[in-house]
């Protein structure tokens, strides 16, 4: 299995859509192949269209706001006492993160097939956050599927959703978590595809959507290689970017503009969720060695038993809770282009104490995984390395939870 | 000779009216049970779809959510799946058995062993809802050389190109999905649209038996009887919730069904 050079990432897979041969795909019902096909063709002609992507640039700008800051952590870096740390304030972003960007492209994708309502699906709460934002921006009918039991812990963003118009749909079955909520939202797509269009939240699902979302997010690595140039002149000699992992969105677009470098010179470290420290679940399918299954569409390292059935995850992170990962990321652990690794709920919280004591800047529980292994490796590692991590959320979700494990001083100020 | 499922339709044309298929879930609401209902429903129904439960089913409505959630629960795992279908054609009465379920479970289990199984338990059709044409055609050929039916689907999406190339891949039955629906909606689309819809891929393939399935129940069985075959399963599993949620036994109460729909179509 071989990354190619020179040809982005979300264009190397094969006629089928699998990405080195067995990764992604389209293990769809048959009503869907047509609404997929129809997307690819939309899609495939649009990313070269010249007014389409001044369209996406100007939303990008005037209204989600970027490019977000990068900027260094410099009491962190003092205190941790080895590379240099620097974050992607990637929060920064309308909305608080990264997901708007995929929701503004599906949004403007929906608008031009001249679909009225868009129907998502949300794990923390943001993918949905945003899609309601961006569907109503744009004039859109707005549906959001969303496990109940995330719906319980990640009420800011519920609230959010509401306010911008979004009917959010509370789903029952099985872990009541993000696997469930993006189900049913392709169980609904099923039945309304004449008229509704889908945003897959993250770099999952069949294979337009990994690669409608790889290509959005990917914002934030030309963002980033141009701001590396204007602080050191040029792409450092030795530099790591750590992103946490989910279904892996913001970390591919984080990577994405620096794939075809070295990895001796840009190393990529994705964090998964190891989930609590004493149980045996988690959401880290790529670091504990899952076997590869179908999931959602999509041919995937995931937690599933010998028989096939997908496993319960557990993370204290609603965002990184899904028992799969991208089609890309097995395909850059699997070229060794990637590292992969995890941290646990408790370490991810001890990472937030940590960086909010020393710095101005509140990374949600998602990007606090990406912390937590970035600050171990600094240490060890010279000053004259540069340490990158996206924080590509805001705690201000988190606050109830954060309240129960970290007491409320750990919230007022948010 | 013919093959048990194209039999089963041959019979079914010869008594003039349509082959009726019934889907349960297998390991609803425990191994036994589930192999009881089917013992009982074989007696009215043609061909008996067995439904191998998974947990996160992109095509299933509710209904059949509920009943695969209870299998599951309940311990089923594949090679109970075997047993029941093995136990059941070694019973007085059996029909042909089609397994419609997921990839994954025979990807995991391996698509050649999966394939040795099905021979070995009876096992003589397979649809797999999220295989579709033409990621498909290594392993309807795989299907094809162990003498078991890859079941194609067809729905009101399909294109005509794509109808051609499908039907002309496909084995001796072919499933059209009657609307864009999970299974166990509401019939959202009127009787005459799906028969045209049926009549149209009976046109490009007359020789291939056609089944319509989804939304089909005892109410709207009767409009579809100039056809090959309907399913029913969405109406059978509510039944069986129906049935535990009133301390009912459900091997009786989903017989009667069947008997039911059967009348209605003869």
């Amino acid at each position: 299995m071989k990354l190619k050079k020179g040809i982005p990432v979300i264009d190397q897979g094969d006629r089928l859509g699998f990405w080195g041969g067995k990764f992604g795909g389209n293990f769809v019902p048959e009503t869907l192949k047509k609404p997929i096909e129809d997307l690819e063709i939309q899609f495939n002609k649009l990313k070269n269209d010249k007014n389409f992507i001044k369209e996406r640039d100007k939303y990008f700008k005037n209204w989600i706001g970027t490019p977000t800051r990068f900027i260094k952590l410099n009491n962190l870096t003092k205190h941790v006492g080895g590379a240099q740390i620097w974050s992607k304030v990637v929060s920064d972003a309308n909305g608080g993160a990264h997901k708007i960007y995929n929701a503004t492209v599906h949004c403007l994708l929906a608008k031009r097939s001249g679909k009225k309502v868009i129907i998502g699906d949300t794990g923390a709460g943001y993918a949905g956050k945003m899609l309601s934002m961006a569907a109503k921006k744009f004039g859109l009918k707005c549906k959001i599927f969303m496990g109940a039991k995330d719906i319980k812990r990640q009420q800011p963003n519920v609230k959010a959703m509401k306010k911008n118009g979004a009917d959010v749909i509370p789903v029952y079955s099985g872990s009541q978590t993000l696997v469930d909520a993006v189900s049913e939202c392709m169980r609904y797509w099923v039945a309304n595809c004449d008229t509704t269009a889908m945003c897959v939240g993250s770099t999952v699902g069949p294979a337009i959507f990994v690669r409608i979302c790889g290509w959005s997010t990917s914002q934030i690595s030309r963002e980033l290689k141009v701001q590396l140039i204007n602080e050191f002149g040029e792409v450092p000699k030795k530099i790591k970017l750590y992103n946490c992992v989910g279904g892996g969105s913001s970390s591919f677009g984080f990577w994405n503009e620096f794939m075809d470098y070295d990895k001796k010179q840009v190393e990529f470290i994705g964090v998964e969720a190891g989930g609590p420290a004493k149980s045996k679940r988690h959401a880290a399918p790529l670091t504990y060695g899952s076997k590869i299954g179908i999931l959602h569409g999509a041919a995937q390292y995931v937690n599933q038993d010998s028989d096939g059935q997908i496993e319960e995850t557990e993370s204290i992170s609603a965002g990184l809770d899904y028992p799969g990962i991208s089609p890309l990321h097995c395909f850059l652990k699997d070229t060794k282009r990637a590292r992969y690794t995890a941290a646990s709920d408790e370490e991810a919280l001890k990472a937030y104490q940590i960086v909010t004591k020393y710095e101005n800047l509140r990374p949600s529980l998602e990007p606090s995984h990406a912390f937590s292994v970035a600050i171990k490796e600094a240490k060890k590692l010279s000053k004259n390395t540069i340490v990158v991590i996206n924080s590509c959320g805001d705690a201000y979700k988190d606050r109830g939870i954060l309240e129960k494990k970290l007491g409320k001083k750990y919230v007022k100020s948010n | 000779m013919l093959n048990p499922i194209s039999l089963a339709f041959k019979k079914a044309k010869n008594e003039k009216r349509p082959a009726l298929l019934t889907y349960t879930v297998a390991g609803d609401s425990s191994k036994k049970q589930s192999l009881e209902i089917l013992k009982s429903i074989s007696n009215y129904a043609d061909i008996l779809e067995v439904g191998v439960p998974h947990n996160t089913p992109v095509a299933d409505g509710g209904q059949i959510q509920t009943s695969a959630y209870r299998a599951i629960k309940n311990g089923i795992k594949m090679n109970d799946i075997f047993k029941i279908v093995n136990d059941f054609k070694k019973s007085k009465n059996p029909k042909p058995v089609i397994f419609m379920g997921y990839y994954n479970m025979i990807f995991q289990y391996g698509e050649n062993n999966f394939l040795k199984r099905c021979k070995k338990s009876g096992v003589n059709g397979l649809i797999v809802v999220d295989l579709p044409w033409p990621e498909n055609k290594i392993f309807s050929k795989k299907c094809k050389k162990n003498s078991i039916n890859f079941i194609q689907l067809l729905s009101p999406t399909t294109s005509n190109k794509r109808l051609k190339s499908i039907t002309k891949d496909s084995h001796d039955m072919i499933y059209y999905i009657s609307m864009l629906s999970t299974t166990g909606g509401k019939l959202k689309v009127s009787p005459k649209k799906i028969l045209a819809n049926y009549n149209k891929i009976k046109k490009i393939s007359p020789k291939k038996n056609c089944v319509i399935g989804f939304g089909i129940t005892e109410k709207t069985i009767s409009n579809f009887k100039n056809t090959d075959g309907l399913v029913v399963g969405s109406q059978i599993c509510k039944e069986i919730t129906r049935s535990l949620n009133n301390r009912q036994n459900p091997v009786i109460n989903v017989s009667k069904i069947v008997s039911n729909l059967r009348k209605k179509i003869s």
